[in-house]
C-alpha cells in the first residue's frame, strides 16, 4: 500500500499542520499557520503535559522568578481552585441539562488559563470578561450562584461589578475590550499607576477569546491602549474554536504575534499550564501597574466542551483532535506535579473532592431556589437616573399586568 | 415524588425522541446521573437527573416522542413528598426579591412553598419562552369589560386570518359586515361564503344539502345475488369465501419522524433534483473471495484480528476505482451552479440500525491501507448497530456503498446519498454457473458470481465515465491483483 499508515492522532495533525511540522504542500490561499495542538517554540511553560518541570529556556525564564515566590500553600490554592472551578462548571452544565438554566457556556479545559491570570491580579486590579470566565470570577470572589442566576435570567447581570471589581459578562463578542481601555485611561487619570504603592498601582485585565480578536472593538481597543499606553493586559483565551470556526479562519498570524504590529509586547502562554499563566499574567500586570503600557497574552488552550450547551461540537471537529487535547487536561498535570512533589496527597485531595460536593449541592439549591424577580425590576437599571420614557413604559407594563386575574 | 420533565436541552426546541432509559424502576440514582438519553432536532443529548432517589416509574417509552415539559420519570427522593424545596424546584414568590437589586434573590424564610400558588413550571428555560408565559392567562372582568367598551367606541376592526383577509378583499367583501360564527368573533372563510350567498343559507341548510343519498340496497352486496342468472351450472357447489378472522388492527399508523423522517427527506430530495441512471454487470468473484479466505487465515497478512470480508475489498476496490475515474466523486452545486471535485474520499456505508438507515462515512478512506479500512468499517458497523452514529460520522460523504446482498437479494436501483453523486449496490455473492475458458477449452464451471450496480447524477457523469467506473470496480473484484498495478 503506498500511502503511509497513519493513527488517528497522525490524521488530525496532518489536517493541521503546526509552526514547526507544517504542511509540505501549503497552497496559496491556506493559512501559513495552524497550531492545533502545539503551541511551538515561543510559547511559555513550566509544567508539561505529563505534569513534570519543564526546565528553564530563554523562553521561560523571564518569569520563572514569580514561581519562585509560589509557597506550598498558594500551589495547594492553584489546584484546588482548578477542582472547584471545574466543579461549578460541570455543574451549571447539569443544572441548564434539567431545565433550570436558559444557557451555560462550559469552560471545561481552560480552567489553568483561567485560575492563572485570576490569582496574578490584586484586589484593585479590575477585570473585564467575556461570558466564560467563570474561573476569574471564582478567583475574584464572585459567588458562582450569581452567574447561575444570569443565566437563569433572573437579572440582568448578576452582581455589583465593582464589589469584586469584576465586570458584568458581556455576550457581544470583543464589547468588553473597550470598556476595559477605557477604564484603564480612567485608572491613569486618577493617577493610580506608577506611584510606587502597591496597593494603589492598578492594572486592567481584558478577557476574550481567538473569535474575538475578529471584531473590531477589538482591534480599536489595542489601538488605543497603544497610544495611550494604558494600564491594560489583553488576555485572549485562544481556545481553537470559535463557536464551529477554527483559528485558520479567524487568523494567519496568531494573536500573541499580532501585539508587535500595535505597538506592544505579545506572549503565547501554555493555557493548560497554570503555573505559567500565572507566571506570564503577573508579570504583565506588574508591567502595566508600573506604567509601562499593555501587553497581550495569549493563552494557548482548548474549549473541550460545546460553545454552550445549545452547540454540538461533533458537527464540525473530529474527536481525535479532542482526544489528543485530553492528554494535556490542566488539572491533571498540575494534580500529578503536586502529588510528586509531596505538596499535596491522597487526603487533601479527598478533602477538595468533598468540598467540591458541598459546593455543588450549595449552588444548586440556591439555583433551584432562586425567585422569579418582580416585573418592575427589568425597568429599574435601564438608566442610572430617572428616565420619562422607562417610567411610561414601566407604568403601563405594571398596569397590564394588574389586569389579569391571577 | 418529583417527577423530571423533559427539558429543553438546545434553544427553544419543542420536543424529543426517548432513545435510551440508562435506568430502570427500582433503580438508585444520585444528582446529576444521566438517566437517560434522547434525540433532538439537533443531536443526542444525554439528561442528568436532578435528585438522589430511586426510580418508582418511567412515564416516556423508549421511540416516544416527548414534548418539552412533560413528565417523563418519577423519583422517590426519600422525603415522602418530595416537597423538600431544597431539592425540588418550587414556587417561590416573586415579592422575596424586591429587596434584592440585581443580586441573587435571597430565597424566602419559609422555603417558599406556600402562598398557594400553582408550581412554576421549572424544566421549561431554554431561548424560548417559558410556558406560563405562553398560555393566555386570564384578565380580570373589570379590565376586560373597559377593553371591550375601549373596543366598541373605536371603529371596529374585523379580526380574520390573513388568507381569509385576502379572500375577502378578492371577492369585494367588507369584512366588517359579516357575522362570526365562530364563539371568538374572528371571521372564518366560511363565514365569507355564507355572507357572499347572501347569507340565507343557514348551517343546518348548508348540512342538509351536504347529505347526498347513500346507497340504500345493501341487500345486493351479500349471498343470495351472488349466482347469476345465466351461470354454468357445471360445478355442483359454488365457490364459499373461507371464514377468515384476523386478529389485531387491520391498519397501524406510526407517527414519520426521527431517522425515518430524515430518510425520507433525503431521498425524495436526491431521487427529484438528481436524475438518476444505473448501470448493471455481473461479475466473477471467485478471486476476491479467494483473497478474503487467505487474509482471514494466513496470519502473515496481519489481518486475521479484524474483521475481512467482500465488503471490505469492495470498499478498497471503491477508493481504486475513483482514483481511476475522480469525476464519480464530485458533486453539483446547484445554489452556486459549479461542480465540485472532492480529492478525498469519505466513503459512506448505507447501515441498517435499529433506529432506521443511516449512513455513516470512514473519512479520508482513500488515505488508508488495508487494515486500517477494515479496523474503520468495523468501528462504522459496531457504531451504527449499536445507534450512537453522531452527525458528523454522517456528513461529508463523498460515495456510497449499499451491501443489500447481505438480505440475499441481487441487485437493486439505489438512490443516490443527497451530496453525492453515486452509489453502489452489492449483492449477494452466490455459486453459479460460469464460463470458464481454460486452454482455449470453453467449460461451465460453478464459481462465485455476484453483481455489482451503480446509480449515479447525470447531470456531471455521462454514460461514459459511469461505465468505466463500473467495469473498474467490477475488474478489481474479478482479479484484485489489479490493485498492484492501479494502486
Amino acid at each position: 500500500m503506498k500511502e503511509p499508515a497513519l493513527s488517528d492522532e497522525e490524521v488530525a495533525r496532518s489536517a493541521a499542520p503546526t509552526a514547526t511540522g507544517g504542511s509540505p504542500a501549503r497552497g496559496l490561499h491556506e493559512p501559513p499557520e495552524r497550531d492545533m495542538t502545539d503551541g511551538g517554540p515561543d510559547m511559555v511553560q513550566f509544567l508539561a503535559a505529563d505534569g513534570t518541570r519543564v526546565p528553564l529556556t530563554d523562553v521561560n525564564s523571564p518569569y520563572a522568578a514569580y514561581l519562585d515566590e509560589l509557597d506550598e500553600e498558594a500551589m495547594r490554592g492553584m489546584l484546588r481552585d482548578l477542582i472547584l472551578v471545574r466543579r461549578v462548571d460541570s455543574e451549571g452544565f447539569a443544572l441548564q441539562r434539567q431545565g433550570e438554566l436558559g444557557l451555560w457556556p462550559s469552560l471545561l479545559g481552560q480552567e489553568a488559563a483561567q485560575v492563572g491570570p485570576g490569582r496574578a491580579m490584586r484586589p484593585q486590579d479590575y477585570a473585564f470578561p467575556g461570558y466564560r470566565e467563570h474561573g476569574v470570577a471564582w478567583c475574584k470572589g464572585v459567588p458562582p450562584e450569581n452567574l447561575l442566576g444570569m443565566f437563569r435570567g433572573v437579572n440582568h447581570g448578576g452582581w455589583d461589578s465593582n464589589e469584586n471589581n469584576f465586570h458584568l459578562y458581556t455576550i457581544v463578542i470583543g464589547n468588553q475590550m473597550l470598556h476595559a481601555v477605557g477604564y484603564a485611561m480612567g485608572v491613569q487619570r486618577d493617577g493610580d499607576v506608577a506611584t510606587g504603592d502597591p496597593e494603589r498601582d492598578t492594572a486592567v485585565m481584558a478577557f476574550t477569546g481567538d473569535g474575538g480578536t475578529s471584531q473590531g472593538d477589538y482591534n480599536e481597543a489595542l489601538v488605543f491602549a497603544a497610544v495611550a499606553n494604558a494600564p491594560v493586559v489583553f488576555y485572549v483565551q485562544n481556545n481553537h474554536w470559535a463557536i464551529s470556526e477554527p483559528n485558520d479562519r479567524q487568523f494567519r498570524v496568531p494573536p500573541y504575534r499580532r501585539a508587535d504590529g500595535f505597538g506592544f509586547p505579545g506572549v503565547r502562554v501554555d493555557g493548560n499550564d497554570v503555573l505559567a499563566s500565572y507566571a506570564v499574567s503577573r508579570a504583565a500586570l506588574e508591567r502595566a501597574r508600573g506604567g509601562e503600557g499593555p501587553t497581550l497574552i495569549e493563552a494557548f488552550t482548548y474549549r473541550m466542551g460545546a460553545h454552550t450547551t445549545s452547540d454540538d461540537p461533533t458537527k464540525y471537529r473530529i474527536s481525535a483532535e479532542v482526544d489528543i487535547w485530553k492528554k494535556k487536561d490542566p488539572i491533571d498535570r498540575m494534580r500529578t506535579y503536586l502529588l510528586a512533589e509531596g505538596i499535596v496527597d491522597q487526603a487533601w485531595l479527598d478533602g477538595v473532592e468533598a468540598e467540591a460536593d458541598e459546593l455543588a449541592r450549595r449552588i444548586r439549591q440556591a439555583c433551584q431556589t432562586m425567585p422569579n424577580p418582580p416585573h418592575e425590576e427589568m425597568f429599574e437599571h435601564v438608566y442610572a437616573d430617572a428616565h420619562p420614557l422607562v417610567a411610561r413604559e414601566a407604568a403601563e407594563f405594571a398596569a397590564y399586568q394588574a389586569g389579569f386575574e391571577d | 415524588m418529583p417527577e423530571f420533565k423533559l427539558p429543553d436541552p438546545g434553544e427553544g426546541l419543542v420536543e424529543a425522541t426517548i432513545i435510551q432509559w440508562k435506568v430502570g424502576v427500582g433503580d438508585t440514582v444520585r444528582t446529576n446521573d444521566i438517566v437517560v438519553e434522547v434525540e433532538t432536532a439537533k443531536s443526542l443529548v444525554e439528561l442528568p437527573i436532578p435528585w438522589d432517589g430511586t426510580v418508582t416509574q418511567i412515564l416516556a417509552q423508549e421511540g416516544q416522542e416527548v414534548e418539552v415539559g412533560t413528565p417523563i420519570i418519577v423519583i422517590d427522593t426519600g422525603d415522602g413528598g418530595g416537597a423538600d424545596a431544597g431539592t425540588t424546584p418550587e414556587d417561590v414568590t416573586d415579592a422575596a426579591t424586591a429587596a434584592s437589586d440585581d443580586l441573587v434573590p435571597t430565597p424566602p424564610a419559609d422555603g417558599g412553598a406556600g402562598d398557594g400558588k400553582p408550581a412554576r413550571e421549572a424544566v421549561l428555560v431554554g431561548y424560548g419562552a417559558i410556558e406560563s408565559s405562553t398560555t393566555r392567562r386570564r384578565r380580570r372582568g373589570a379590565a376586560s369589560a373597559a377593553e371591550e367598551a375601549q373596543d366598541a367606541a373605536a371603529p371596529r376592526r374585523a379580526k380574520a386570518a390573513p388568507p381569509v383577509r385576502k379572500y375577502a378583499k378578492d371577492k369585494g367583501v367588507d369584512l366588517t359586515q359579516v357575522t362570526p360564527s365562530r364563539e371568538d368573533g374572528v371571521v372564518t372563510r366560511a363565514d365569507v361564503d355564507r355572507f357572499l350567498a347572501g347569507g340565507a343559507a343557514s348551517a343546518s341548510a348548508q348540512h342538509a344539502a351536504a347529505e347526498v343519498a347513500v346507497p340504500a340496497e345493501q341487500g345486493a352486496a351479500t349471498g343470495q345475488a351472488a349466482a347469476p342468472a345465466g351461470a354454468p351450472q357445471a360445478s355442483a357447489t359454488p365457490y364459499q369465501r373461507p371464514t377468515l378472522s384476523r386478529s389485531g388492527e387491520r391498519e397501524e399508523r406510526t407517527d414519520v419522524k426521527g431517522v425515518t423522517k430524515m430518510m425520507a427527506q433525503a431521498m425524495v430530495s436526491s431521487k427529484f433534483s438528481a436524475p438518476h441512471v444505473t448501470e448493471f454487470v455481473t461479475v466473477d468473484v471467485t478471486r476476491t473471495m479467494e483473497l478474503v479466505e487467505r487474509l482471514k487465515t494466513d496470519r502473515s497478512y496481519g489481518m486475521t484480528d479484524v474483521k475481512v470480508s467482500p465488503l471490505l475489498v469492495l470498499a478498497k476496490a471503491m477508493c481504486l476505482a475513483v482514483r481511476r475515474n475522480p469525476g464519480m466523486n464530485a458533486v453539483w452545486d446547484e445554489a452556486a451552479q459549479q461542480i465540485v471535485q472532492r480529492n478525498y474520499v469519505n466513503l459512506g456505508i448505507a447501515a441498517a440500525t435499529p433506529r432506521g438507515l443511516v449512513v455513516p462515512n470512514i473519512k479520508d478512506a482513500d488515505l488508508m491501507d488495508l487494515r486500517q479500512l477494515a479496523e474503520a468499517l468495523g468501528d462504522l458497523v459496531s457504531t451504527a448497530r449499536a445507534g450512537r452514529t453522531q452527525p458528523a460520522d454522517m456528513s461529508g460523504g463523498t460515495i456510497t456503498i449499499t451491501n443489500v446482498g447481505v438480505f440475499g437479494v441481487d441487485t437493486g436501483t439505489p438512490i443516490i446519498n443527497p451530496g453525492e453523486s453515486a452509489i453502489v449496490a452489492f449483492g449477494a455473492v452466490r455459486r453459479m454457473p460460469w464460463v470458464v475458458q481454460t486452454d482455449g477449452v470453453e467449460q461451465i464451471v460453478p464459481r462465485w458470481v455476484t453483481q455489482l450496480a451503480v446509480s449515479f447524477d447525470h447531470r456531471l457523469i455521462d454514460g461514459e465515465l459511469g461505465s468505466m467506473f463500473l467495469a473498474d470496480l467490477a475488474a478489481l473484484l474479478e482479479d484484485p491483483s489489479r490493485a498492484l498495478v492501479w494502486g
